[in-house]
């Protein structure tokens, strides 16, 4: 499969890249990896006439801790999220979600700036980001601007994004010491996007659960933060009835479509069991 | 649309060439230079047989322009071997273990598994599975894939081969 005709630039810095974008207008696009946009080029279900690669912009690349926040710079891909020893130490959910992504193919190419800007319900890591309360970080012709993960997504490949700015980093607040957290994922095979799968990140001090937040991936035309479902298990020693209150409130704000990964009415229980198996698993990892 | 001049070392050759933007790098590889030992299986990225080394990342060709392979060092299945036709320890691992039948995945496996031992010169078989989940055989159910792979482990690390117990 060949895609459509383009034309290819390759700006080196981030100023270079947004006056491209305003310039070339909406038939330009962003490449990062290219592991969601080529694939859908091959098939012309999207065919930009201007493809402008960041690959070339230094200052895109990294992972740094700063103050109160871990900064991952939008090219990094999701094998060197795996390696980061940063990450390990302060935000093993990262690492846990990014070894559920693709195959180790898909993982040295895909980075953290095209599954968070990419807007398909799909991906992993937006839920995981609304999850962490992340911000993102926007460059565009009217300067920069922040985003919270949370009033990042409306629809389906409709985010805040605006056309000419680029996503240039993801800021992630420092989460408690000695919080539990999982990522669990439901999904047939190695390399499929989610039936359902949720982010869960607790703390919990004197068995009292103190704070709580999840995520919900592929359970509707957009990542959910699911509040609710955090709310039931705050103040609670996530015992089986908070943990199925959990489980019940992320189940109804759930809307699946009823596709290749099964029908909704099965999805939306999936969703169920990712939150209750994830809430088992950071409840066992939390220090208490 | 301009063609645009790229310049890579593959197989430790230096190779420049004009391509067209939206040409992918295996059709790249294989029209343009003709190294159509790197196949193309499912053309969807899933498959794993267009598997080549970049800039020592395995990566899918199918699923990448030649032109963001510009400037980066390029390792396909026909780099592998000496330059006098000795095998490389992973050719001589699937032939010696029958860790091929029909060969369609066996280029792209072979590239994998090479990023895979250099990452970890001990693999376990989980390590082993895991490593080369983006890569289907349609043949061989896999175990004889495994077993090629420790054997090279063990050749790669001077150590006897020795087949573990079924
Ligand atoms: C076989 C296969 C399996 C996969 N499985 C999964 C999976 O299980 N889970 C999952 O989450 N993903 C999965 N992916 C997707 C993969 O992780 C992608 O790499 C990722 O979604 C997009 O990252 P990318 O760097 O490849 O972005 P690209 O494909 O280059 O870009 C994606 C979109 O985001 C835009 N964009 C990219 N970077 C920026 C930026 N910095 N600023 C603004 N816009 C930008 C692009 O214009 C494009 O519209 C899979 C992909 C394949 C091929
Ligand atoms: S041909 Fe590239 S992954 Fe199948
Ligand atoms: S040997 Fe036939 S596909 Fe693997």
């Amino acid at each position: 499969m060949i895609p459509a005709k383009f034309e290819y630039h390759r700006p080196t810095s981030v100023q270079d890249a947004v006056a491209l974008l305003a310039q070339l207008g909406e038939e330009a696009h962003p490449l990062a990896g290219g592991h969601s946009l080529i694939p859908v080029m091959k098939t012309r279900l999207a065919a930009p006439e201007h493809l402008v690669d960041l690959a070339g912009i230094s200052s895109l690349k990294g992972i740094r801790r700063e103050q109160d926040h871990i900064a991952i710079g939008a090219m990094a891909t999701q094998s060197e999220m795996i390696a980061s020893p940063l990450l390990a130490e302060i935000l093993p959910i990262i690492r846990e979600t990014s070894l559920l992504i693709g195959d180790p193919q898909i993982r040295y190419v895909g980075t953290i700036g095209g599954n968070v800007a990419n807007g398909d319900p799909g991906n992993d890591m937006p839920a995981l980001m609304m999850c962490l309360d992340a911000e993102y970080q926007l460059a565009g012709r009217n300067g920069e601007r922040r985003v919270r993960a949370r009033a990042f997504y409306f629809g389906a490949y409709d985010t805040a994004r605006q056309n000419d700015e680029i996503l240039t980093e993801v800021r992630i607040p420092i989460p408690a010491k000695g919080h539990g957290y999982a990522y669990e994922k439901l999904k047939r095979k190695v390399g499929d996007y989610a039936v359902a799968a949720a982010a869960v990140m607790l703390t919990i001090t004197n068995g009292t659960c103190r704070a709580a937040s999840i995520g919900l991936t592929n359970v509707a035309d957009t990542p959910l933060w699911a509040e609710a479902a955090a709310q039931a298990l705050v103040g609670t020693r996530i015992d089986r009835t908070a943990i199925a209150n959990a489980a019940n409130a992320a189940e109804a704000i759930t809307n699946p479509a009823s596709d290749g990964h099964g029908p909704a009415e099965y999805r939306r229980k999936m969703t169920g069991v990712t939150v209750r198996r994830a809430i088992e698993r950071a409840k066992l990892r939390a220090e208490v | 649309m301009p063609k645009v001049q790229v310049k890579m070392t593959i197989n430790g050759r230096e190779v420049e060439a004009l391509v067209e933007p939206r040409t992918l790098l295996v059709h790249f590889l294989r029209e343009q230079l003709g190294l159509t030992g790197t196949h193309i299986g499912c053309d969807t990225s899933h498959c794993g047989a267009c598997t080549v080394d970049l800039n020592d990342m395995s990566v899918k060709s199918c699923a990448l322009f030649a032109v963001q392979a510009n400037g980066a060092t390029i390792l396909t299945i026909e780099g592998m071997a000496a330059p006098d036709g000795t095998l490389h320890a992973l050719q001589e691992g699937f032939r010696q273990m029958h860790g091929l039948q029909c060969g369609y995945c066996t280029p792209g496996m072979i590239m994998r598994a090479h990023r895979l031992l250099k990452e970890n010169p001990n693999p376990s078989e989980d390590e082993i599975r895991s490593g080369i989940s983006g890569n289907l055989c349609r043949c061989t159910g896999y175990q004889n894939i495994v077993k090629s792979i420790q054997y090279a482990a063990a050749k790669i690390n001077g150590v006897p081969y020795q087949e573990a117990a079924e």
